[in-house]
């Protein structure tokens, strides 16, 4: 067996555009250690590894593989370097079986397949593995950890001596995760391999990691041996301190009726994942309410039934007093508006025209708000010249598919569709991703401002920087359910860190 | 207020882009037409080639081909012919294609509305024509409408693939109509070729006065510019287009998605089953295999040709219909195999699919300025 490597990052950064996704990352790995990568959402661990796995190019910074300085421009690269990752969303072939899965895996695969002797080598390779998955299995018949043991397996199978972990827990059972987890820190303790952990879980890092190093905002902001960090140090650092609350008005406060009542919400859950199970959750006019959360806790989930994207499968939703299933007649007659993520993917249609995507909402109403049959080309136009102007939309035409437009762009058309006239309810998921500092700013006040002319607002964000700046009052989702609410003033964001990580 | 004001300003302050590109519009119609235009052009020069190697030449082929097609009063009739079923098959494909939907089983549905056209039309032999011949005209619409309804159904409920579906669906309808036609419904006095009782010859439609032609032609090009109109100018169109090209934001309006997709089928359904009504009323007089003359295929090629607009399927169609009707021609004067043709069609259609690939690629067309 190839022994492990040790890796260095020196001054690795990267952009995205205007977006620094990593500024000036530096650390090390030690050979045969299990190194912990931690961070909220969007902290750049994924990026990080893309960089150093050759599918980004970083641009600053080198990577220094056993000390020796390596450029690693495409996968090829890191292949040739013995650099392997087992990624959160697998990539084996589900109809294939195991042993097809490993063969094919390899950087050269003869053009005629001597299956028996692969057979046999695959054998004697499996007897020195410290755990076995049946070689004749179809890889679609596993269950979750058996697929990522097949997916580690495949990377000593293609002797890498530096394995990547995404996020492994994530799809496996606590017991599997216990059990693989402590397969794979023997493995490295025995010197065949070096082991990187991308992780959100504290847990993990306290029982498995060596060394651990913690990224906030694309910045290693800190780390050392586990050992010697308790939680809520890490914790400290992965958060950071909340920023200072920006100037954003705050007027009035909220009205007593609900505005939004979702009472023992459910879904079905999928693959392993629990569903949603909110007992209650209301949002009151003039109020913003943040929805704190680890991504993949269930806040996709709510903000699809919400919009109409996805069917609850017990439980209802009341908005303004009466019962809500998400038509467009109930959305128009109440004022709900939604802001979804990704609004390129989720809420515009790329080809059509910058014109057509702002009159997503209005085009089959008149003035008054009465159903028409024909489009008014012409009122159409005059609506969107007017949401352009007003929202400072830079569009090289307003004919030209939204899909050309820059993501701030985007968001501003959306916002400006979705804030136009009277809106009751606001769903708003995650809406400064991607955006530059500016774009970021303008999102915010533009929320703040129809939260102050009375509109019910549901913030559900992975930033919790985000939810502390805008929200009246913050629950927090793990697992599909809330598990914990308090005002926003005053709230303590260590605290709330903690619940959104399951470790209360 | 003061944090909006301070948006208000900046965003008046910076140059509006809305009127920078005002000749985008224009430009971006050029694209639409040079692209197939470019295609049928090299298909030509490919097919020139082939030739070529069969020691033919391409000059007199081309020749030829224009005066099948178009040369004479004659010919044009010939061509029109053709294309007048071919309209309404196409919007078989095109009307569904605005949802996203890929519908090959027009011939089916064609087969069955002529068989239900004259079905109705049996007991009615007789009757005012004009009644006779509207009631044919509603049940080939119903039928072919039901048969491409189901898909949509399908579709919409179950999540089934819809191309395999209709494709499935048309097979079946194909085998109903044979059973139908040969069995239960078959005229005993139809020895050679199996056919239904006639509608009666005062039921059938006559040609327009002067010509060959008959109203099918009108029929069908009636029927793509209500389709555009429909597609283009009103609500349940918009939201059609919109639900095409993005499922998810038509949902997050609350579109009502599945109601979408079955009627754009229904419709497109209908349409086929309309050509079959007027296949039957117009030319034939009763149902049989004739009906089966693979219109609802070719249906499907012009549509994409015209990339589903329901006016570009009018050149589209007429332009198909008169190299269908170079064929005898071609084959007589230049002694070349009857599928020649057919192969000038596989060239024109692999063309155009791959001119599809071309929009977006050259910036001259694009949007220009800031964006």
């Amino acid at each position: 067996m190839t022994p492990a490597v040790s890796v260095e990052a020196v001054g690795i950064t990267k952009r995205f555009g205007a977006f620094t996704a990593l500024s000036d990352i530096s650390l090390r790995v030690r050979p045969a250690s299990v190194h912990a990568l931690l961070g909220e959402n969007g902290a750049g661990k994924s990026t990080l590894v893309k960089c150093l796995l050759g599918y980004y190019r970083a641009d600053e910074g080198s990577f220094l593989i056993d000390g020796r300085e390596e450029t690693i421009a495409r996968p090829a690269d890191a292949d040739r370097l013995g650099l392997g990752m087992v990624y959160q969303h697998f990539t084996l072939v589900p109809s294939m079986t195991v042993a097809e899965n490993l063969v094919m895996s390899r950087a050269t695969v003869p053009a005629v397949i001597d299956w028996r002797r692969e057979r046999a080598e695959l054998e004697s390779f499996m007897a020195q593995m410290p755990f076995r998955v049946p070689l004749g299995a179809d890889v679609g018949g596993l269950a979750a950890g058996e697929r990522q043991k097949t997916e580690i397996l495949k990377q000593l199978y293609l002797q890498r001596r530096l394995l990547v972990l995404d996020e492994p827990t994530s799809v496996l059972t606590p017991q599997e995760a216990e059990e693989m987890l402590t397969l794979v820190r023997g493995l490295a303790h025995s010197g065949s391999i070096t082991v990187c952990i991308i992780t959100h879980k504290l847990k993990e890092v306290a029982r498995f990691a060596d060394e651990v190093t913690v990224l906030r905002r694309g910045r290693a902001v800190g780390g050392g041996a586990a050992r010697d960090l308790a939680a809520p140090e890490l914790t400290a650092m992965m958060i950071g301190e909340p920023q200072a609350p920006a100037t954003l008005e705050r007027r009035g406060g909220a009205a007593k009726e609900e505005r939004l009542l979702v009472r023992h919400l459910r879904t079905e859950g999928d693959a392993g994942r629990p569903g949603l199970d909110i007992a209650h959750l209301a949002v009151h006019p003039r109020e913003i309410v943040g929805v704190a959360g680890v991504s993949g806790n269930g806040q996709k989930e709510l903000a699809e039934v919400l919009g109409g994207q996805r069917a609850p499968a017990g439980g209802e939703v009341i908005v303004a007093g009466e019962s809500y299933a998400a038509t467009r007649a109930q959305a128009q007659a109440r004022g709900v508006r939604v802001l979804p993520e990704e609004p390129l993917r989720n809420g515009c249609v790329p080809r059509m025209s910058v014109t057509d995507n702002l009159n997503l909402r209005s085009f089959d109403r008149d003035d008054q708000g009465r159903p028409r049959a024909w489009l008014d080309a012409r009122a159409m136009a005059e609506r969107a010249r007017r949401m352009i102007a007003s929202y400072g939309v830079r569009a090289p035409s307003r004919e030209a598919p939204i899909g050309v437009l820059s993501g701030g762009n985007v968001q501003r058309c959306v916002l400006a569709r979705e804030l136009d006239g009277e809106v009751g309810l606001l769903i708003v998921a995650n809406p400064c991703f991607g955006l530059d500092v500016k774009a970021v700013a303008e999102v915010r006040a533009r929320i703040m401002a129809a939260r102050n002319a009375g509109t019910a607002v549901l913030l559900i964000s992975e930033d919790l920087d985000e939810i502390l700046e805008l929200a009246d009052r913050i629950v927090v989702m793990h697992a599909g359910t809330i598990v914990h609410e308090t005002p926003a003033a005053g709230a303590d964001a260590q605290a709330i860190g903690a619940y959104m990580l399951g470790s209360h | 207020m003061t944090a909006i004001a301070q948006l208000g300003a900046a965003a008046a302050a910076s140059p509006s882009a809305a009127a920078a590109d005002r000749l985008y519009p224009l430009r971006r119609a050029l694209e639409t037409l040079g692209a197939p235009l470019a295609a049928l052009l090299l298909a030509a020069a490919a097919f020139a080639v082939l030739l070529a190697a069969l020691g033919k030449s391409p000059a007199d082929f081309c020749a030829l081909l224009w005066k099948g097609a178009f040369g004479t009063w004659f010919s044009w009739q010939n061509t029109l012919q053709r294309a007048a079923p071919l309209l309404l098959t196409a919007l078989c494909v095109a009307v569904p294609a605005q949802l996203g939907l890929v519908i090959i089983g027009g011939e089916g549905a064609l087969a069955l509305g002529g068989l239900a056209a004259t079905v109705a039309a049996l007991p009615l032999v007789g009757a005012w024509t004009p009644f006779v011949q509207i009631t044919m005209a509603i049940a080939g619409f119903a039928a072919g409408g039901l048969w491409i309804g189901i898909t949509g159904l399908l579709r919409a409920r179950r999540g089934v693939n819809e191309t395999v579906a209709s494709l499935v669906l048309s097979y079946i309808g194909i085998a109903l109509f044979n059973h139908l036609v040969e069995g239960p419904l078959r005229d005993p006095a139809s020895l050679n070729k199996p056919s239904t009782w006639g509608i009666g010859d005062a039921n059938m439609i006559g040609p327009v006065p002067g010509t060959e032609l008959h109203p099918g032609l009108a029929v069908g090009v009636i029927a793509c510019v209500l389709c555009w109109v429909l597609i283009f100018r009103t609500s349940t169109g918009f939201a059609a287009r919109v639900t095409g090209g993005n499922l998810r934001a038509a949902q997050l309006q609350g579109l009502p998605v599945a109601r979408l997709i079955v009627l754009a089928c229904m419709l497109g359904g209908g349409f086929a089953g309309l050509a079959g009504m007027m296949e039957v009323a117009a030319v034939n007089g009763r149902a049989n295999a004739s009906l089966l003359a693979g219109y609802g295929y070719s249906g499907i090629l012009i549509a994409f040709l015209a990339r589903h607009n329901p006016l570009a399927i009018i050149p589209m169609a007429v332009l198909l219909g008169g190299v269908g009707a170079a064929g005898g021609l071609l084959q007589r004067r230049m002694d070349l195999p009857d599928a020649t043709v057919v192969v000038l069609q596989g060239f024109i259609f692999i063309a155009i699919l791959a001119s599809e690939t071309l929009y977006g690629r050259f910036a001259w067309f694009q949007p220009r300025g800031k964006a």
